[in-house]
């Protein structure tokens, strides 16, 4: 018997034998977005170390030094580059941990999407029948409204059922479940969609007829093969999880000012712009505009390249 | 026909019973309304009597037939802070909301049809590609945050410079990127004009149009992208169609071509888009309204839940979830009588 002298290819030859890659070779946006993002995700969860100061310690806080302004304007003190807030808080520190918090919620509530997404989509297309009517159905009405409004409404109505204190001590929590539950009918209709292109073929037929169970088939033979429309999707819909989390955070239903993200920082901001201190929440915003808009950017590559068909628009 | 009509009527129905039941379980289980009415003295016999004779003590399901009965004849009990009934309050505050999103709705149509098919006509030009670049920036920004920047450009002003002073140049150019900041930035101003009711409108006076114009752009500006972006793609898509090649080869004209024949295929979704995300512009309402304080119903129910006036939070979800199911209901009922490939009367596929 010969050895075969070819190998299999390892995971990462056959990446740099893709399209993806060979394409994302060719993007300057989609690599110039990649790093800025992978800058904004590396700088906010090593922000302990990159911070000056630590937000959350109140003995760092000099309330003498509030509304400092940043370090191009007249009046600005070198000790704190990008100014201070209302509350004398080093604008860099905080808004670096406030990324993180930002960052956090948004995989966080992707990810909850994506798992309830992901089994009742693939129910759904796989079982079809009475699960399938049911699941889109309730789908159908969810997505009737905006994702929004329901996260509002269940903001709304958790905090005032649990009261304020306790919904602030468990915000990440709440945020993530929040925006999870009000946005999982898109991955839910996506696998659906690709599930039952897949259903169809011989695969699968095979596969039930070597006597796999259903749930084998499902896991492991159809999902792998739904894979590339759940991927483009989670980047618009980290993207979308950020902004609900802002919108939610600047109605004051999301993280309290004392442990705030990049939403609450514009929120506290707004108060003092009539008074001019426009750095407060300008600058926050910013940050979390160049974050969502990367994610954006780059969404919008991966889905040219895999899957072209997918959505129009 | 018929069918089709019964089925979306029931599904509508369906969709007013689940938010009706969410409804009442939410004023069902926030705070116990005994406690609210009596003082503390009152002992517990009598808080017990009190409940029986409200139908507390009632199954849930009597107690849900009771609070459906109501709704349907329009009541929905008394507003704590108000101290008038719920609907009364909605209503005051419902045309503050509704002439921002007509001004909203009149921006994006204006704007996303000429911009959508000049993108769609000439894909490579510049002009198409600033459009494209700045529509997926807006769609980037939230929609609070673009009301902040417009307050402060148009209402407190900014101030730059950049540039130095003392040659003319500089100075010339820092007055240009310079604003005065005059636009009104809160409320509905006082020189409403009244109509009928409670409508007071804000659209036929200088100082209402002024105080209405940052609003509605802030609101026009999350939907106005994904507007442009849909008119170009259907655009597109339509014009590589045989019927338009075969228009385009009779000799019709190009601006015909674009205008009528194309144009009409490819309103078609957008309209039915369109339909739906009208109705989502009552959410992004709250936003605005928030950061503009104007006073229609979205900020009406953030301060509502603030108080933690339950049964003004209650029919502010009612009457939103019919406006979203009244306005789903004729997207789909009017897709259906337009296009003509829509199976009526069959099953989903």
């Amino acid at each position: 018997m010969t050895m075969t002298t070819n190998k299999a290819p390892s995971r990462l030859d056959r990446f740099r034998d893709s399209f993806v890659w060979y394409s994302f070779k060719r993007d300057r946006t989609a690599q110039l977005c990649l790093a800025v993002f992978l800058c904004l995700v590396v700088a906010a969860f090593s922000a302990p170390l990159l911070a000056p100061t630590d937000p959350y310690d109140l003995r760092q806080i000099d309330i003498m030094a509030s509304e400092l302004p940043p370090f191009w304007i007249d009046g600005a003190d070198e000790q704190y580059t990008l100014g201070t807030d209302a509350q004398g808080r080093d604008l860099w520190s905080i808004i670096l941990y406030g990324t993180r918090v930002s960052l956090l919620i948004g995989f966080g509530a992707v990810i909850l999407q994506a798992l309830l997404g992901v089994t009742f989509g693939l129910l759904a297309g796989y079982l079809g029948g009475r699960v399938d009517a049911f699941l889109m159905r309730l789908a159908d009405i969810q997505l009737s409204f905006s994702t929004l409004m329901v996260a509002i409404v269940v903001g709304a109505v958790v905090k005032a059922t649990l009261g304020g204190a306790f919904y602030s001590q468990y915000a990440v929590l709440m945020l993530v479940l929040i925006i999870g539950l009000a946005e999982w009918p898109q991955y839910a209709r996506t696998v659906r969609a690709s599930v039952l292109a897949e259903r169809g073929k011989e695969y699968v037929d095979a596969a039930r007829v070597m006597g796999l169970r259903s749930k084998r088939i499902m896991f492991r033979h159809v999902l792998p093969n739904t894979l590339s429309p759940i991927f483009v999707i989670s980047t618009v819909q980290i993207a979308n999880a950020i902004i609900s989390e802002a919108a939610l955070s600047f109605l004051g239903l999301g993280m309290p000012e004392t442990h705030p993200s990049l939403g609450s920082l514009i929120k506290a901001g707004f108060d003092y712009i009539q008074s001019g201190s426009w750095w407060i929440t300008l600058i926050p915003g910013a940050v979390l505009v160049v974050l969502v808009l990367s994610i954006n950017l780059l969404g919008d590559w991966l889905r040219d390249v895999m899957n072209p068909r997918l959505y129009k628009g | 026909m018929i069918a089709f009509l019964i089925k979306r009527l029931m599904h509508a129905v369906l969709v007013m019973f689940v938010i009706s039941v969410l409804a009442f379980a939410i004023q069902d289980n926030l705070g116990d309304p005994i406690q609210q009415m009596v003082g503390q003295s009152v002992p517990e016999s009598e808080r017990e009597a009190l409940r029986e004779r409200l139908g507390l003590n009632d199954s849930f399901l009597v107690q849900y037939g009771r609070f459906a009965k109501n709704a349907v004849q329009g009541d929905f009990g008394y507003s704590y802070f108000y101290r008038e009934p719920a609907l009364g309050v909605i209503a005051r505050h419902l045309p503050a909301t509704l002439e921002l999103v007509f001004a909203a709705t009149l921006i994006i149509v204006l704007l996303s049809v000429p911009i959508g098919v000049y993108s769609a006509i000439k894909p490579r030009a510049v002009l198409s590609r600033f459009f494209m670049g700045a529509s997926i920036i807006g769609i980037s920004i939230p929609v609070f945050l673009t009301a902040i920047v417009l307050i402060q450009i148009f209402s407190i002003g900014i101030t730059v410079t950049l540039f130095p002073e003392s040659t003319g140049w500089g100075a010339w150019l820092n007055g240009l990127l310079s604003t005065q900041g005059s636009m009104p930035s809160f409320g509905r101003g006082y020189d409403l004009v009244h109509v009928v009711g409670h409508w007071d409108t804000n659209m036929a006076s200088w100082d209402g149009l002024k105080h209405l114009v940052l609003p509605a752009i802030s609101l026009a500006s999350i939907m106005l992208p994904l507007f442009i972006r849909l008119i170009r793609a259907e655009m597109m898509e339509v014009l590589q169609s045989e019927y338009v090649k075969y228009a385009r080869a009779k000799g019709i004209s190009m601006r015909r071509v674009y205008f009528v024949h194309a144009l009409k295929n490819t309103m078609l979704p957008v309209i039915t888009v369109g339909g739906v995300q009208i109705g989502t512009m009552v959410a992004y309402t709250i936003l605005t309204e928030t950061v503009f304080q104007w006073p229609g119903m979205g900020l009406m129910f953030l301060d509502a839940i603030n108080r933690a006036d339950i049964p003004l939070i209650v029919a502010y979800l009612m009457i939103v979830g019919v406006i979203f199911v009244v306005t789903n209901t004729i997207v789909d009922l009017v897709y259906g009588f337009v296009n003509p490939t829509v199976k009526l009367t069959g099953k989903p596929a």
